[in-house]
C-alpha cells in the first residue's frame, strides 16, 4: 500500500501552512519515506510534540497506509 | 477514567521500569528494523531496560498507540515519559543528548568499551 510523496506533503501543509517540507522516497517503492519538516509551529516544543503534530496532520495514515516515514522536524532558525 | 484496560498495564510498565521499550520482537530477536536499531542503541550506551513485545499482544499493540498518541512502534519510555521512536532516539544518540538525559535522570549506564 503506497502513498505518493505529493499527498504526504499536501497533508502536512494543510495543517502546517508555513511548513517547509522535503520528502525523499528512500526505496523508490512509495512506501518508505524520509521527511524533513520545518515550521514555526514547532518553536518551543519537544521533539515528541513536534512529531505528534506531523502525525496528527497525517490523520491516521502513519502506521497504516504509510509504513515508514522517517521524520526530522525543527523550527526555522 | 481509564478508557482502555491496557492503559493500566502500560502505566505500570513505565512506572516500575526506569527504561522501558515497546517493540516488535524481543531484544535478542527484534522483528523490525526500527525496533532493532533502538535495541542496538540502548545496548551500546549500556543502559539496562525492560521491554514488551507488541506482536504477542494485539490489545497492547493498539493500546500503546492510543496511550501515547503516537502511531508507531518502537516507543521508548524513560521515567514514565515517552522519549520517542526510532528517529528521535537515533538523533538523540548521535548528538549525545541520550546519554546526557540518562545522566540527568540518574539512570546508571555505561558505554561498552
Amino acid at each position: 500500500m503506497a502513498m505518493p510523496a505529493s499527498e504526504i506533503e499536501a497533508l502536512i501543509k494543510a495543517s502546517l501552512p508555513d511548513a517547509h517540507v522535503t520528502i525523499e522516497d528512500l526505496a523508490g517503492d512509495g512506501d518508505h519515506y524520509a521527511a524533513t519538516v520545518i515550521s514555526a509551529m514547532f518553536a518551543g516544543k519537544s521533539r515528541v510534540q513536534q512529531h505528534q503534530i506531523v502525525y496528527a496532520a497525517l490523520r491516521g495514515r502513519m502506521g497504516g497506509e504509510l509504513h515508514a516515514l522517517a521524520l526530522q522536524t525543527s523550527a526555522p532558525v | 477514567m481509564t478508557a482502555n484496560p491496557v492503559f493500566d498495564r502500560i502505566q505500570a510498565d513505565i512506572t516500575d521500569n526506569p527504561v522501558f521499550l515497546y517493540m516488535k520482537g524481543v531484544p535478542l530477536f527484534p522483528q523490525c528494523g526500527f525496533s532493532a536499531r533502538v535495541v542496538q542503541i540502548l545496548t551500546h550506551v549500556g543502559v539496562p531496560f525492560a521491554s514488551a513485545n507488541v506482536l504477542e499482544d494485539p490489545a497492547l499493540r493498539d493500546g500503546i498507540k492510543e496511550f501515547s498518541n503516537w502511531p508507531t512502534i518502537p516507543q521508548l519510555y524513560v521515567k514514565g515519559e515517552l522519549v520517542g521512536g526510532c528517529d528521535i532516539v537515533t538523533e538523540m544518540f548521535q548528538s549525545g543528548e541520550l546519554t546526557e538525559m540518562l545522566t540527568e535522570k540518574g539512570i546508571p549506564h555505561q558505554a561498552a568499551a
